[in-house]
């Protein structure tokens, strides 16, 4: 079977699996680092933004002073944002069977591949990563659609013209292949060609593969899935975590015994200590705040937001931060914060067992109860009421070009009390605060993955022992800017098979077998003989019926009754059928026993002569000649069938049937 | 042959003290673990004693499942699991594994506390009880051993309701627990597959009820309710903490909103708060509605309906109260019942079924003077409704269930014998399978055929379904293959493989015939006419003349020589391998006839 690969980035994947019959889409990752080759949308008009000067060529030319803008050395697209796709020209997406989705960070490019490609299957995923992907995308469609761009530059995309551009953008990969956001009505229909499933759930696939998500232990929802028939099995692996959050543990258990096991998404920040950042965020969230400062955290409005308010809820007090307001500004806020509880079952033990008191699981429910934590849908309405300084502002979106998050930034960029707190590993912050150049504001980065680290695949790896492993190349190799730390990359036995974007891999293959259901009646008429100690066997004439990839044998249906009208019978009507099936033999006759029981069944005149290879036997008054030899017999005789029948029912004696 | 056997202990030919003893495939399954509302003697709880003489029924059962969380299908098991004792796994969805406890609580609270029995199960019992279950999702595959697995399936009936399918290899069984086939304002609608189970063991509470539209039974409840406020009497609404309740209650509070009633609508204190909690947590398993809208508005979260308090009961003017339990047998609704029953401007409304021996069935068979404690007679001169809000499927329902499982066997439980008499027909015609309703203690035993799944070998399986998609073969094909049983696995293999994998050698089976045919003419022109009058008639067969002067028909040579003593006279020489036998076999005997004249 092959693995099509469609995205490149290793934490976003989309790949399509061609697994018997079947073509199956494995997530559906949408890179957004492409917005940030492009100026922020700012949500009121910004004065400096709209006064960047234009970028000029070197020979001075300044056909693009309008697409392109220049600020602090670098070079942006004055246009509205667009994203990477996965690739749609590898293969024919109208193909895919199903979808089969792992958590809701690898969703985003769904309404791409549903709504424009002629997919006509099923998407499979868990409940919570259906809701909090919905939310996801909701969030990004408004942020983009709430500030409309009157610009959409594309001359820049001119192969010629790409060429001379600054880096990165004379660098950026398949940009034709760029595309502006969806909107909500392809975001529905997109989610409406989802089927929910349920841990351990076992799915069947027409009738010929068996897919079961298992939790990954990385976001609600989350999964991993087992794609397999009675014969493989392969495991994707997509964004989990062995660490202690929110999410139910990760499944390890289910995976051992893969023939294929296919790892992706593994922690972008390797070198980074989660609960050490979460320490970090912490403290410099509190000095920033007690030096009156304000504090900035982009952020999705789902995940490791849940686990930074947890912190902050045990925090707050004894740092003396009782009083500072936290406001989580997003579209989707209020949804992401009610979602959360009522998750119960995706939820860890801890957690699992505070629903069961009746309690919320996440103590975010008591910041809001005290007015700690306040959400608001937009910095518009409400929160400009409200707003009070110093405070704490939880929202999006990281890549810091749309959302509330723009706004921010212009507002408080300005000042040294000012701190911004990256904690989202998906986006460079320096790439991400380039347009925000030059900024008094410090900058803090504490990003935090709680995805696998090497250490813990290859403790995965010991583990689940899979026969061949396949996983994005950059896995393979030390991370570009730290080409001597081999600790950080893949180091199994045999060798990781790796992939890259729009390449197709053609993975190991050994399958021997096929289930098949023998039905009872014939089952009942089957005689087994044990042949050696422990072997038995029986030959089995049935009829093969195969209908939806299931195989059942029956027994052959008896033969209708010979004809007996006076209807003259044609000459063809006796025709034998094709393939009569008869068994193959194996054995030898020992030629004293056989002369022996031929002269039991009346053949008085039986002479053997010896051959070099074996014996003849002649039976002279029939004209008839047996040639025995160790793994053969010839009968050779006249058109005598009563005779022939005979001898051969004699032979077959002493022969076993296969 | 392979059999599957059910013994009910409790809801045989009954409602209450669901029990049912399950044995597939050499495991063996209790199915709920009740009490019984009509008994406080021994016959409350299922004679566990039935299962094992001697030994600990942790050996005897593979797993207990509890279905839901009303007593009736989970009141006796911190009993069965602490004071019997089973060590074993209990599955339960995570919503009845919530409430469970909380009801049992209760429910020990009002045994031991205001009734003063002893011996029974302690608080620490339920909790150590709790300790052994496992929650499980829908449609989670749990793997309870190597062969056994379980699955849940969406039951509506109360919250965390679901049915249940027990598989082992390819033989299964369903059973539904309590169930609900139409939504109602906070559940949906029960859902299985088309998973073809041996046996469906199904509830029948309304076996031969066709209930009419909800509509109107909703109508009619608001518009009881509406007269008697109006008219300034009270209405009682005793109910099961969770379950019914809140559906009322979501009817009570959108009636009030829109008509603008003032009224005050009580719920009895305990659990009630706690109960809507539950509601809350666990709205994924609400209905579709009331999900897709939590975020704006928590249908959970009720403005007109209050906590109730003991002394309310005396209020003058009218107000209604919802108060636990539902069949009056016991607490606070049976309290509230005794102080309004004897004026008939009040009103009680039972909405749903009530267990023998209660109060509530006392009044719904028409009673209207009731002995109570201390030989007091109650007169009850309020009027006494019943209205079925209980979330059972009814007849339609059991029989939509059965269509959508197609079951080979069905089996009833939880209903009364003469009502499942009747549906057990119904259902034996409609659908032409065998329906059971044994009697608690009584075994029913259905033998299945379950169907040998075995390994075959790609190369085998290839070459037949190769010959199978020809277009032109239209009959079912034969196919041959050797199936070797070695150890524990079971292989069809072809007769080439089995030999092969045997390391035996093939014997070669040969005959060649003599066929003499009178034919003046040579040989090659014998050959011909052979091979033309053969081509004729074997029109299925590749019929080959081939460069050296022989015939092949398939794999079968015919070769002709001259008579050495004939020369009118040729001698066909036909030779097959025992694998042809039947071609060959009819070749000689066709050749034997000689050739059409005609044939040129």
């Amino acid at each position: 079977f092959f693995q099509y690969c469609l995205s490149g980035h290793p934490t976003l994947p989309c790949n399509v699996l061609k697994f018997k019959s079947t073509t199956i889409m494995l997530d559906c990752g949408l890179d957004m680092t492409s917005t940030l080759n492009f100026l922020p949308l700012p949500l009121v008009q910004s004065p400096r933004l709209s006064k960047l000067p234009g970028w000029v060529l070197k020979d001075g030319s300044t056909f693009l002073d309008k697409e392109l803008k220049e600020c602090s050395g670098h070079v942006f697209v004055d246009s509205v944002p667009e994203f990477c796709l996965p690739e749609t020209e590898l293969l024919d997406l109208s193909t895919v069977d199903v979808i089969l989705i792992s958590n809701y960070h690898c969703m985003m490019a769904l309404p791409y591949i549903t709504e424009h490609t002629g997919f006509t299957g099923t998407v499979y995923a868990t409940e919570p990563t259906v809701q909090i992907g919905r939310l996801l995308m909701e969030e990004l469609v408004n942020s983009i659609e709430r500030v409309p761009k009157a610009q959409s530059a594309s001359m820049w995309k001119n192969k010629e013209v790409q060429r001379l551009l600054p880096a990165p953008l004379k660098d950026a990969v398949e940009v034709s292949m760029w595309r502006k956001c969806y909107t909500m009505p392809e975001v529905n229909a997109a989610l409406s060609k989802i089927q929910l499933v349920g841990y351990s759930q076992k799915i069947e696939l027409f009738g010929a593969v068996q897919v079961t998500p298992l939790s990954s232990g990385y976001a609600l929802g989350s999964s991993n899935w087992i794609i397999q028939s009675h014969y493989e099995k392969v495991s994707y692996v997509s964004g989990s975590s062995l660490l202690t959050t929110h999410p139910q543990p990760m499944d390890q258990a289910s995976l051992k015994t893969s023939d294929v096991l296919i790892l992706t998404g593994l922690t972008q920040i390797p070198t980074a200590n989660p609960d050490g950042m979460v320490g970090e965020f912490c403290s410099n969230l509190a000095m920033t705040v007690r030096n009156g400062g304000n504090v900035l955290v982009p952020c999705y409005p789902s995940g490791v937001i849940y686990d930074l308010l947890e912190c902050l809820y045990q925090y707050i007090d004894s740092a003396g931060l009782s009083n500072v307001p936290f406001y989580f500004i997003s579209s989707v806020a209020n949804s992401s914060l009610e979602f959360s509880q009522i998750f119960a079952e995706w939820l860890c033990h801890n957690k699992q067992t505070k629903v069961y008191l009746p309690e919320p699981p996440f103590p975010h429910a008591e910041l809001m109860q005290t007015n700690k934590l306040k959400h608001y849908p937009s910095i518009h309405g409400d929160f400009s009421n409200d707003f009070k300084q110093p405070c704490v502002v939880f929202t999006g979106h990281p890549s810091l070009r749309f959302g509330d998050v723009v706004h921010f930034m212009e507002l408080w960029g300005k000042s040294s009390l000012n701190t911004v707190i990256f904690t989202e590993p998906d986006f460079s912050y320096l790439d991400a605060l380039a347009p925000y150049q030059p900024l008094a504001m410090k900058c803090v980065y504490c990003p935090i993955d709680t995805r696998l680290n090497f250490i813990q695949v290859s403790k995965l790896l010991k583990e689940v022992q899979p026969l061949h492993l396949v996983c994005p190349e950059q896995y393979t190799q030390p991370p570009p800017s730290q080409a001597h730390r081999t600790d950080l990359m893949i180091d199994c036995q045999p060798a990781a098979m790796a992939y890259r974007r729009a390449e197709v891999l053609s993975l190991p293959y050994k399958r021997h077998y096929e289930k098949i259901d023998i039905m009872p009646e014939l089952a009942e008429s089957l005689v087994p003989l044990e042949i050696k100690p422990g072997i038995s066997l029986a030959t089995v004439s049935a009829v093969l019926h195969t209908k939806d990839n299931k195989h059942v044998l029956q027994l052959p249906p008896k033969a209708p009754q010979a004809p007996t009208g006076k209807k003259r019978k044609r000459v063809s009507d006796d025709v034998p059928e094709c393939k009569p099936g008869k068994p193959l033999l194996s054995g030898s006759i020992p030629v004293e026993q056989f002369v022996q029981t031929l002269e039991k069944h009346g053949f008085s005149d039986v002479k053997v002569e010896d051959t070099a290879k074996g014996h003849i036997v002649l039976l002279q008054e029939a004209e008839t000649l047996i040639q025995l030899e160790e793994d053969s017999t010839h009968i050779i005789c006249d058109n005598d069938e009563p005779l022939r029948v005979k001898l051969r029912d004699l032979v077959l004696k002493f022969l076993q049937k296969f | 042959m392979p059999e599957i056997r059910v013994t009910p202990l409790g809801a045989g030919q009954d409602v209450g003290r669901s029990c049912i003893l399950l044995s597939i495939a050499g495991k063996n399954v209790m199915l709920d673990c009740g009490m019984h509302m009509g008994y406080n003697d021994d016959r409350r709880f299922p004679d566990f004693s039935y299962i094992t003489q001697n030994g600990r029924l942790t050996d005897f059962l593979d797993c207990v499942i509890i279905s839901h969380f009303h007593l009736d299908h989970c009141g006796a098991l911190p009993y069965f699991s602490e004071m019997v004792g089973y060590d074993g796994p209990i599955y339960m969805t995570h919503p009845t594994k919530a409430i469970c406890p909380i009801l049992l609580e209760d429910y020990r609270k009002i045994t031991v506390d205001k009734k003063g029995e002893i011996h029974f199960f302690t608080g620490q019992m339920i909790k150590d009880c709790m300790k052994k279950v496992v929650a499980v999702h829908l449609h989670q595959t749990v793997q309870v051993d190597e062969e056994l697995e379980i699955k849940a399936y969406y039951a509506g009936h109360v919250l965390g309701a679901a049915m249940f399918q027990i598989k082992v290899g390819c033989e299964s069984v369903v059973y539904t627990g309590d169930y609900n086939m139409t939504p109602d304002r906070h559940l949906g609608a029960a859902w299985i597959d088309k998973c073809r189970p041996q046996l469906l063991i199904t509830e029948s509470t309304y076996a031969t009820t066709i209930r009419d539209s909800k509509r109107c039974r909703e109508r009619d409840f608001l518009k009881k309710v509406h007269e008697t406020v109006e008219r300034g009497g009270k209405v009682l609404i005793p109910v099961f903490a969770l379950g019914r309740a809140q559906e009322l209650c979501i009817l009570l509070e959108t009636f009030w909103e829109r008509m603008n009633l003032k009224a005050p609508i009580y719920f009895s204190t305990g659990l009630t708060e706690k109960a809507n909690h539950y509601y809350k947590l666990f709205i994924t398993w609400t209905n579709q509605k009331i999900r897709k809208t939590f975020v704006q508005r928590n249908m959970f979260e009720f403005k007109h309906i209050k906590a109730f308090d003991r002394a309310f009961a005396d209020n003058p003017g009218p107000m209604v109260v919802f108060a636990t339990p539902g069949m009056l047998h016991a607490g606070q609704s049976l309290q509230i019942f005794k102080k309004w029953a004897g004026n008939e401007k009040n009103m009680v409304i039972m909405p749903g079924y009530c267990v023998q021996g209660t109060v509530g069935h006392k009044i719904l068979s028409g009673q209207r003077k009731l002995e109570m404690e201390g030989r007091q007679i109650l007169e009850v001169k309020m009027q006494v409704e019943y209205m079925s809000f209980s979330a059972h499927a009814d007849a339609k329902g059991i029989m939509q269930l059965i269509r959508q499982a197609e079951p080979c066997h069905v089996l009833l439980v939880h209903g009364e014998a003469k009502k499942m008499e009747f549906l057990k027909q119904k259902i034996e015609q409609e659908y032409r399978v065998n329906c059971y309703m044994p009697a608690n203690g009584e075994t029913t035993t259905i033998f299945t055929n379950p169907c040998i799944p075995v390994d075959i070998s790609l190369g085998l399986l290839k070459r037949e379904t190769a010959i199978g998609l020809s277009p032109d073969v239209k009959k079912p094909q034969l196919m041959h293959g050797t199936l070797m049983m070695k150890e524990n696995s079971c292989r069809l293999l072809s007769p080439e493989q089995a030999l092969k994998e045997l390391g035996l050698a093939e014997h070669q089976l040969r005959f060649t015939c003599r066929v003499h045919i009178q034919d003046p003419r040579k040989e090659h022109e014998t050959v011909l006419r052979v091979y033309n009058h053969l081509k004729g008639i074997l029109k299925d067969y590749s019929v080959q003349h081939l460069p050296d002067g022989s015939i092949t028909v398939e794999s079968i040579l015919i070769q002709a020589t001259a008579h050495s003593e004939d020369q009118g006279t040729k001698v066909l020489l036909v030779s097959w391998t025992y694998q042809d036998e039947e071609l060959g076999s009819y070749l000689t005997s066709l050749l034997k006839k000689g050739l059409p004249s005609s044939t040129a």
